[in-house]
């Protein structure tokens, strides 16, 4: 953990211009129940920064304690230990109503004996503003999430998508220094989310509030987010951007959570400190070395893993100083692109499958028969030294 | 010979078809009979011991009693005009007499007090009921229906043993040396008050209990996100979703309230009468069963109009949301 808190801080103190800590939190910890067989540790030791007007996901399975991270901030939850501060004052003792961060639930909880008109103007209301104030708020917001000719209506007329965007105005209306968003979009169906990250990413941009955004979707997550914190067992593995979670996964789990990727045994020869970030020589199974980025963290020497994204490998005749050789086995045509699945060679035939994701390019056909003896190309920098 | 023939198919076809509508219509009639027959027991009881009660009261009411109990078949409408009115024996002029009205008052009264009394201590029982795990809400529940296992009769007497002047409260009053002479306790508009609130509580907690049970808890919470207090989330948010609970254990505690007659009569003690004890004794002592017939349907009337009332009122207001 302290390794992943020092890279976040890394990361923080890389693009300090992108804004103050919207949210500090520091080595929180929280355990349900009590007792030695019955605790449950949801969150251990965890330590996060959250800059404003970020777009940030907490990622990760179910039960991964990414909920109950947004609970400690939104203040339904008290850490059992461990500290949390907005915008550097602590929030620690202050109940829900007391801090100005709005949740957007997951099942949407919109009152169901107000219009929504009066659901979005509830928080306002609660706070004593005039009533002035609250009917051009709603009018405002109304128009924001578009919805200006269903202010009358009550909520189980509307449809999930716009229930969902009533939540959305009403968590927004007070304006919030923090918008929480807990699986927001889980239960509309697939066109509604498309279209509805695109409305949230614009209405985050639109109100420069600072949204932390949690889902178990990798491809949500990769869609909207500015940041990214992979969570898995009560700890975060890792944070950064889209890109760096992609491209770079510190963690095998990281690595096999978002998309496809293969994953090779490597022994680790020697590393290097370089601009670009740290590399390292390593030797594949089949005796081949080649360069690999190393992750921000401690890595085990010797024996280490790998991790190739299928696009980012290629094929080639078997021998001439391939990384890999193996037999294809299976090819599958996906539209876009097609995917070969290798067996590759390896002591007593237990070489592990590899996938190679390429291109489709119009009228060129498959041009490799399955049994087919192949070898894989693998360019120095595609792949990945993991910490696991 | 070739026409008959091909005229055969022609002909049966319509047969065909009224056969099938008389099939139809037979299955209908069959489940039209079926239909009555299952309603059959229901009505019966409804008829019998609700309805035929009913207009044999509606009827007596409109008569003169007779000298020992029971009705003459001469029609008269004293016994509504008696209600709020006294008849000069020498004169036969008539005199407004709000004695009756006082006591359908009180009633009201008692009635309305009970029904705020059984809400205070209801709502909060039933809020605890219905926040408890599922699995344990079902032993809460057997607990507040365990008193419906022995008669309210009973019931009552238990209460008396503890309020009389020798009762549990006195004595241990006393013994601890905080009172000299025993508390008048017993036969006081308190004890009909708690009397009442013991014996009609679970009508009020039940329907709560399943109107709040049903609530979304994450309203509450979405309310509190919402910088609501906690008295702020129970008035817009917990209250108005638990209404209809509220609505129904008011109707449930007030209407037999308002008509109870063991409770007045043992804790009460004959001191503060109720409409029921008033009717029970026209019909009992007073032997003046047509004024008895008319209280009751006065008692009946007012109820029916206060529900009317608030069903016009609630409809509106749904209407309007």
């Amino acid at each position: 953990m302290t390794g992943d808190g020092a890279a976040a801080d890394r990361t923080a103190g890389r693009s300090d211009r992108a804004g103050a800590a919207a949210i500090e939190i520091r080595r929180v910890r929280k355990v349900f129940g009590s007792g030695q067989e019955r605790a449950v540790v949801a969150l251990d030791d965890v330590s996060l920064t959250i800059r404003d007007n970020e777009f940030f996901t907490l990622l990760g399975p179910s039960g991964c304690g990414k909920t109950t991270l947004l609970r400690l901030i939104a203040g339904f939850e008290q850490p059992t230990a461990g500290e949390i501060l907005l915008f550097g004052s602590h929030l620690e003792h202050l109940p829900p109503h007391r801090r100005p961060v709005n949740t957007v639930f997951q099942q949407y909880a919109l009152f169901p004996h107000m219009t929504v008109a009066e659901n979005i103007g509830f928080g306002l209301m609660m706070q004593g503003r005039p009533k002035r104030e609250i009917d051009e708020t709603v009018r405002r917001m109304l128009a924001l999430v578009r919805m200006d000719d269903l202010a009358g209506r009550r909520t189980d007329q509307l449809s999930g998508g716009q229930q969902q965007r009533v939540a959305l105005a009403r968590a927004l209306a007070p304006h919030p220094k923090v918008l929480l968003l807990d699986e927001p979009l889980s239960a509309l169906d697939l066109k509604l989310r498309k279209e509805m990250q695109i409305e949230l990413k614009r209405l985050q941009h639109e109100t420069g509030i600072t949204f932390i955004f949690v889902t178990h979707d990798q491809e949500e997550a990769l869609t909207m987010s500015d940041r990214i914190a992979v969570m898995s067992d009560g700890a975060i593995l890792q944070v950064g951007t889209p890109r760096e979670i992609y491209d770079h996964p510190a963690r095998r789990f990281v690595a096999d959570f978002i998309g496809e990727i293969n994953i090779l045994p490597a022994e680790l020869l020697e590393t290097r400190e370089a601009s670009g970030g740290a590399s390292a020589r390593v030797r594949l199974s089949s005796g081949q070395v080649r360069l690999a980025r190393l992750p921000d963290g401690p890595v085990a020497a010797g024996r280490v893993n790998v991790a190739v994204r299928p696009e980012h490998a290629g094929l080639q005749p078997a021998g001439e100083g391939a990384a890999l050789t193996g037999t294809l086995s299976n090819v599958v045509y996906f539209g876009t692109g097609t995917h070969y699945h290798l067996e590759l060679d390896g002591p007593g035939g237990e070489g592990g499958r590899f996938v190679v994701e390429l291109q489709n390019r119009l009228g060129a056909g498959a041009d490799h028969a399955i049994g087919a003896r192949l070898g894989i190309l693998l360019t120095d920098g595609s792949l990945q030294v993991l910490c696991d | 010979m070739a026409a008959e023939t091909a005229s055969v198919p022609a002909t049966s076809a319509p047969a065909e078809t009224e056969r099938l509508r008389l099939a139809k219509a037979a299955i209908r009639r069959g489940k039209l009979r079926t239909r009555w027959l299952l309603l059959s027991p229901a009505l019966l009881t409804i008829v019998l011991v609700g309805l035929l009660p009913l207009s044999i009261i509606l009827v007596y009411s409109f008569l003169e009693p007779g000298t020992y109990g029971g009705v003459r078949w001469v029609f008269s409408t004293d016994a509504y005009v008696q209600f709020l009115f006294e008849r000069d024996l020498f004169e036969d002029t008539l005199t407004f007499n709000p004695a009756y009205l006082e006591i359908f008052w009180r009633s009201v009264e008692l009635a309305l007090l009970s029904t705020v009394g059984s809400l205070l201590i209801g709502f909060p029982t039933a809020y605890f009921i219905a926040t408890r795990p599922p699995s344990r809400r079902n032993l809460w529940l057997f607990l507040i229906t365990l008193p419906f296992w022995t008669n309210l009769l009973i019931r009552t007497f238990a209460m008396m043993l503890i309020l009389r002047d020798e009762g549990v409260i006195n004595i241990i009053l006393m013994k601890l040396g905080l009172i000299d002479q025993p508390l008048v306790l017993i036969y006081t508009d308190g004890a009909v008050f708690l009397g009442l609130v013991y014996s009609y509580l679970p009508f009020m907690v039940l329907p709560i209990y399943a109107a709040l049970e049903k609530l979304d808890f994450r309203l509450v919470e979405a309310a509190y996100d919402l910088y609501a207090t906690r008295g702020k989330v129970l008035r817009h948010v917990i209250l108005p979703v638990a209404k209809p609970g509220l609505v129904a254990g008011c109707i449930l505690v007030f209407v037999p309230g308002l008509g109870a007659y063991i409770t007045p009569e043992l804790l009460g003690g004959g001191k503060s009468l109720m409409i029921g004890n008033m009717i029970a004794i026209q019909f009992g002592n007073s032997r003046n069963w047509p004024f008895g017939s008319a209280a009751s349907l006065i008692l009946m009337a007012i109820v029916l109009v206060a529900l009317l009332v608030y069903v016009r009122y609630a409809g509106r207001r749904r209407g309007h949301g």
